[in-house]
């Protein structure tokens, strides 16, 4: 149908894809500039008080921030060695 | 006590320029004694908007490095009574903008009894815009409907938040106020534009004003008249308005809604 829109003119409605860009970028660098970026000692405290019980490595886990919906979400996986 | 008030975007391009000429002269129109000064070292542009580029003699940096007194180098205004211009040096280092050199003529400029103290920053995030915005009482953020408009106007206000003196004495944080330019009511209204208020969700200050997309601030700045002279034109009352919300008045939006145009202006146009 695009011949149909390009001779009746029909315009792209654009505007809410860049609002849903600019609400996530703008949490995200609000976020960045809010504080020093905590996620790296995080993950090493995490590494420190995991290691009392489980033997790991520390690159076994895995710390990130995400965005679901209004929500920023820390996600830790943590690899655990294989059972014997 | 003099009021200032810094105009400020991050991005260039958007219109701060031509906001602080309107801002100011619709500020002194209203009978304050206003002051209106160009952060812009190296590429000054508020005396070719105010008009007043030929009559440049001293300018900014030479009041700091006490080369010239501020009496010698602020200009008089053609178009309003009570207001005064501060142009840029345009040769220059932007570096010669110190905290303390601006203090002085900030000082200066309240000491001689100006109501108003309007300051012009320059685009970008680096010296001469925190130099800007250092000691802001209050900020317009101005902002066009588009997403990189939006983001770095976003990040000036964090820089606001921080960086001014305001923030670093832990006193009563600066007024931020939201002024959309270069809005196109019929595209925001088809969905093709941002609208002020998803603008204004987005960054969380109240909204100042709205000021329409329009021919008029070309004609203005060829002629070297601010736009708020630019008689019955929507961007002169767009401006008029700001103003005088800026005063704490109420004046409803204009020039906000897309109204679609009837046969008889489309058959034979009309602005």
């Amino acid at each position: 149908m695009s011949w149909l829109s390009h001779i009746f003119g029909e315009k792209k409605a654009t505007a809410s894809v860049a609002k849903e860009r600019l609400q996530l970028i703008i949490a995200r660098e609000r976020v960045g500039l809010s504080g020093p970026d905590f996620l790296p000692d995080l993950q090493k405290d995490l590494v420190a008080v995991i290691s009392k019980y489980v033997k790991i490595n520390p690159e076994d886990i895995k710390v990130g921030l995400e965005k679901q919906g209004n929500f920023e979400v820390i996600e830790v996986n943590i690899v655990l060695p294989e059972m014997r | 006590m003099a009021t200032i008030i810094t105009i400020t975007s991050g991005k260039g391009g958007v219109g701060k320029t031509t906001t602080s000429a309107s801002i100011a002269s619709g500020l002194a129109l209203r009978g304050f004694k206003t002051a209106v000064i160009d952060f812009d070292v190296g590429l000054r542009n508020l005396d070719l908007i105010m008009g007043c580029e030929r009559r440049v003699v001293y300018d900014f940096v030479n009041v700091i490095q006490g080369d010239a007194n501020l009496h010698q180098a602020l200009i008089k205004d053609k178009h309003a009574d009570n207001l005064f211009v501060l142009p840029a040096s345009q040769t220059r280092d932007k570096d010669a903008l110190t905290e303390e050199g601006v203090e002085k003529v900030l000082k200066e400029l309240e000491h001689q009894g100006f109501d108003y103290i309007v300051c012009d920053s320059p685009a970008g995030i680096e010296h001469g815009a925190v130099m800007a915005l250092t000691f802001a009482d209050e900020a317009i953020v101005v902002t066009n409907p588009e997403v990189s408009s939006v983001r770095d106007s976003d990040r000036i206000l964090g820089i606001i938040q921080s960086k001014s003196r305001r923030a670093v004495e832990g006193r009563e944080p600066v007024k931020e106020h939201l002024l959309v330019t270069r809005y196109s009511p019929k595209r925001a209204h088809e969905g093709e534009m941002l609208t002020y208020t998803d603008i204004q969700e987005l960054l969380r200050i109240p909204l100042l004003g709205v000021i329409p997309e329009s021919e008029a601030v070309l004609h203005a700045s060829n002629q070297g008249i601010p736009a708020i002279h630019q008689k019955d034109t929507p961007v002169a009352d767009a401006y008029l308005d700001a103003i005088g919300r800026f005063l704490g008045e109420t004046h409803p939006l204009r020039f906000v809604d897309y109204e679609k145009p009837g046969l008889i202006k489309r058959l034979f146009g009309g602005k």
